[in-house]
């Protein structure tokens, strides 16, 4: 079957089968990798990408269910930003916030929507706000600390962090 | 040989230590040196390829034509297969390799029984739903305690119980004389789960044939032993093999090596003459792909009054299931008189265990930290001092101080005395580990006539900073800064390098790192002193310039002055770069915990966690923090949440998912302070110490101390779950009643 959707500002119109999930899609049909099957089931987060602005894990919605839908994905959310990279991208490589990396897509996807949808969030609110992606190496303390940092520099007048 | 004079030790700690220099060699570091580049906080090198998702993983190679596999896995611990057919699933449109595996018995359940490889996952999935298995299935045992019972079903061979070489250590007669002498001696079972590794990227890889070549991108934390077991079961020479791993999702340990399903993906990749992709689902990763055993402990300890530790003595029984290796490291750490161990494999119908972070120790330091606390509380002694009294390590001294500080130890009540129903509690527990540099890791590096130097070597890196740490070398070696040195790891081609077990890629890889580079910077500046017309000796390298007595140049320019092409330099890891006296015998390590238990529910919050970590020299600060709040991250997890739960009635795994199978998530994660202790120990050139492992030794240790000391109780079994935590207040309750009761009547008996 065929699918026409926007992929990062792009428009495309894929073909695939009709069981197909969306991380399929984007992964296998569209080459974008940067989003990641840790689990296939919804349960780590490694495949968080923004369907009409609000993030989803990719692995559980299938492709069909995107006709027409704007999709972000981790290779696209600093579109417009200097450098290419969103605060929350910034952030995250300036605490030293990434280790092995798989996770990291999903968890910058996910703290992204989260600084934007609920600016004033403090840390407690942070950790719930992320509590839907799962590290195994960091300890998440330099993750909420890289969060933390993106916030306040747009708070000061920084680059927004809008992306959607 | 020259000779030179080390100041080893730590801040307020150190002495000076002649030692010889052989001449190709780069004096050691030690704590005068000044270091530019090494030992600072520096952002990892490919952090930027991670945010953006621009880093390769295994899984996201994207080959033409390439295939997808899978296998079928038995769903029995125990049973025989009567028929096995793959007909119906040959002959689905699309399907193109298969594999029958028709043993008379499986063993575990997830035993792959058949594999099959398609046009795509789609495909796949279809067709291995058609494979048609009839298993008559027979008695099983999973669980260690019921393996361990008289008419347990036979797992292999006539026992279920082994002793395997080294598993039964001291003598029980001095313990027993230790025993005689003691104040107090007490005897505690203590019990921890099955964890397993769950790294977030599954293990697989993706095997592409060009002729007689394979090319094989695999998740491993060991490359170059990957391609050995590769070839090795496909009858080729390592030679014709080249493993590319260039990022990968974590192991652990589980990855050592080339498994059951990268030969399928090779085999199938041969036969069809495309490129075939495997990748293992999230079941099958807790089934198969390993795990830390289980443990059952019976700890007698004693101690002498005025806290001299005396005896202790260990029995313990664990399983790895089909596998070996059960063992615990308990005794250790502390300078008892005697120590005796006395350790058993289990063989249970359960998938064979692997190294895991720390093999042997977090299970074994939960054991001997908490009859460590235990003795403390019989001697009415401060189970701080109880330590610092037995403890030889002067590292772990000077931690103790620094660790007590930053957790607030003065504020920890007498156990049990939390008042109400939110209760707070301290806890402390020690980590060792070997300095664990080993020689064999090679190293190239090279330097181009246009300025560029390169460094390669054909490990991974497993997500620790490997690369970073490379670089930070070889910048500080040859006077420049960090962006100026490229990095290039994980292909077979490029020199060989150890797998990442045991704590040791970064003390075994800086050491060659830097000698190549050292070696490079010599010829370079034999090269400048040629064509100035002056003597090498009078030129130094450093803040990117060649410096002479009577001008200067820029790196790139005197690159510039190179005779060839490029300098190129391999230096191997060996006696030159790491046999050097070491200050001390061992990684040493510190964590205090602080808990909040309630009560009513049972449920503990790890508040605060402090980790003091011997790191040798700090190669990156920022780095050797994720590393230590990585371990305590596991620590806690281990301790409060994780445990694979095996079906007794059906064998199967109840909780083979991440939802089920709980891991610590942001919402647990405690304020972690991560203190990285730079101790110069001189033992190699680059000073580095194993640090991936020993963070993650004593937090549950730690942790369930804590918890004690909050509720007056002692849950001695992993995970500390609510419902142990009620069970231990409740029983603690009971033991308090009771003897209340006796003195009560004992009161009586005196009055009348």
């Amino acid at each position: 079957m065929r699918t026409r959707l926007h992929v990062n500002g792009e428009a495309r119109e894929v073909e695939h089968e009709p069981q197909e999930t969306l991380l399929s899609l984007l992964r296998y049909r569209l080459g974008l990798t940067g989003s990641k099957e840790g689990c296939g089931e919804g349960e780590c987060g490694a495949c968080t990408v923004f369907v009409d602005g609000a993030p989803v894990v990719s692995c559980l919605v299938l492709a069909a269910q995107c006709e027409g839908a704007q999709v972000t994905t981790i290779e696209g959310l600093g579109r417009g930003h200097p450098d290419g990279l969103h605060p929350v991208q910034r952030a995250f490589i300036e605490t030293g916030a990434v280790q092995c990396g798989f996770c990291i897509p999903g968890i910058i996807m996910a703290a992204a929507d989260a600084i934007e949808r609920e600016p004033d969030a403090d840390r407690e609110s942070l950790r719930r706000l992320v509590a839907g992606n799962l590290c195994r190496c960091t300890g998440y303390t330099k993750i909420l600390d890289a969060i933390e940092l993106a916030r306040a520099r747009a708070r000061s007048g920084g680059p927004p962090c809008s992306t959607k | 040989m020259s000779q030179r004079t080390l100041e080893l030790g730590f801040s307020g700690h150190s002495e000076e230590r002649r030692v010889e220099v052989p001449p190709d060699a780069p004096p050691p570091w030690d704590l005068r040196s000044d270091l530019k580049v090494a030992g600072k906080p520096h952002p990892r090198l490919e952090a930027r390829l991670k945010v953006t998702g621009a880093a390769r993983y295994t899984a996201d190679q994207r080959l033409p034509g390439m295939i997808f596999a899978g296998a079928v896995r038995s769903p029995h611990a125990h049973a025989r297969v009567r028929r096995l057919d793959l007909s119906r699933a040959k002959k689905l449109p699309g399907v193109l390799y298969s594999e029958a595996y028709p043993q008379r018995e499986v063993r575990y359940a997830g035993q792959a029984v058949a594999a099959l490889a398609a046009e795509s996952e789609q495909v796949l999935d279809d067709a291995l739903a058609l494979v048609e298995v009839d298993y008559e299935v027979l008695p099983h045992v999973v669980r260690t305690e019921d393996a361990l019972a008289e008419d347990a079903p036979a797992v292999a061979g006539r026992r279920n119980v082994r002793q395997g070489r080294g598993m039964r250590r001291g003598s029980l007669r001095r313990v027993e004389e230790a025993h005689a002498r003691a104040d107090v001696v007490l005897t505690r079972e203590y019990r921890t789960q099955v964890q397993t590794h769950t790294c977030l990227e599954p293990h697989g890889s993706v095997a592409r044939w060009e002729g007689d070549r394979l090319t094989v991108w695999a998740s491993t934390q060991a490359t170059f032993a990957f391609r050995q077991t590769l070839a090795r079961a496909l009858g080729i020479s390592a030679a014709q093999v080249e493993v590319i791993t260039e990022h990968m999702g974590g192991g652990f340990g589980s990855k050592f090596g080339a498994d059951a399903w990268d030969v399928f993906a090779a085999r199938a990749a041969r036969a069809t003459g495309r490129p075939c992709f495997f990748m293992l689902d999230r079941r099958a990763e807790h089934l198969v792909a390993g795990n830390r055993p289980d443990s059952i402990q019976r700890c007698t300890f004693s101690v002498r009054r005025d806290g001299k530790l005396l005896g202790a003595q260990v029995t313990s029984h664990g399983t790895a299931g089909l596998g070996r290796g059960a063992g615990v490291l308990n005794p250790a750490i502390y300078a008892f008189e005697a120590t005796y161990s006395d350790q058993y494999d289990v063989l249970t119908h359960a998938g064979s265990a692997r190294a895991f972070r720390a093999p042997r120790h977090p299970q074994g330091v939960f054991a001997l930290e908490g009859m460590l606390d235990e003795l403390a509380e019989a001697i009415g002694m401060d189970p701080l001092e109880l330590r610092r009294k037995n403890d030889p390590h002067p590292v772990r001294q000077a931690q103790y101080d620094v660790g007590a500080e930053a957790i607030g130890w003065s504020r920890r009540k007498p156990s049990g005395s939390s008042p109400g129903p939110l209760k707070r509690g301290l806890g402390v527990a020690a980590a060792r580990w070997a300095h664990n540099a080993r020689p064999g890791t090679a190293v190239r590096c090279r330097i181009g006539r246009d300025g560029s130097v390169l460094v390669a070597n054909g490990s991974q890196d497993i997500g620790t900073g490997t690369r970073t740490i490379l670089a930070q070398i070889v910048a500080e070696e040859l006077g420049l800064p960090l962006a100026a040195v490229e990095v290039r790891l994980g292909r077979t081609r490029d020199p060989y390098g150890h797998g990442s077990g045991g704590s040791v890629t970064a003390p075994s890889i800086a050491p060659p790192a830097r000698r190549a580079a050292y070696a490079c910077r010599q010829r370079l500046l034999a090269a400048v002193a040629a064509a100035l017309g002056c003597e090498a000796e009078s030129l130094s390298l450093r803040e990117g310039r060649v410096h002479g007595a009577e001008r200067e140049l820029s790196f790139a320019a005197a690159c510039g002055l190179l005779p060839t092409e490029s300098i190129e330099a391999t230096a191997t890891g060996g006696p030159e770069d790491m046999s050097y006296p070491s200050f001390t015998r061992e990684v040493a390590g510190v964590q205090f915990a602080e808990v909040e238990v309630d009560a009513e529910l049972g449920t503990v919050r790890v508040v605060k966690v402090v980790a003091v970590q011997d790191c040798g020299l700090v190669a990156n600060p920022l780095l050797a923090r994720s590393q230590i709040n990585g371990g305590v991250l596991q620590g806690i997890s281990y301790a409060l949440h994780e445990e694979r739960i095996l079906d007794a009635r059906t064998g199967d795994m109840l909780n083979a998912n991440l939802l089920d199978y709980k891991i610590l998530g942001a919402r647990e994660v405690p304020e972690i302070v991560a203190i990285p202790f730079s101790v110069a120990n001189g033992r190699t050139s680059t000073g580095m110490s194993s640090l991936g492992e020993p963070p993650t030794v004593p937090t549950a240790g730690a942790v369930a101390n804590a918890v004690a000391n909050a509720i007056g109780a002692r849950v001695r079994s992993l995970p500390i779950t609510p419902e142990k935590v009620l069970a231990a207040i409740a029983e603690a309750e009971r033991t308090r009643r009771a003897s209340d009761g006796e003195k009560k009547k004992k009161k009586k008996k005196r009055i009348f």
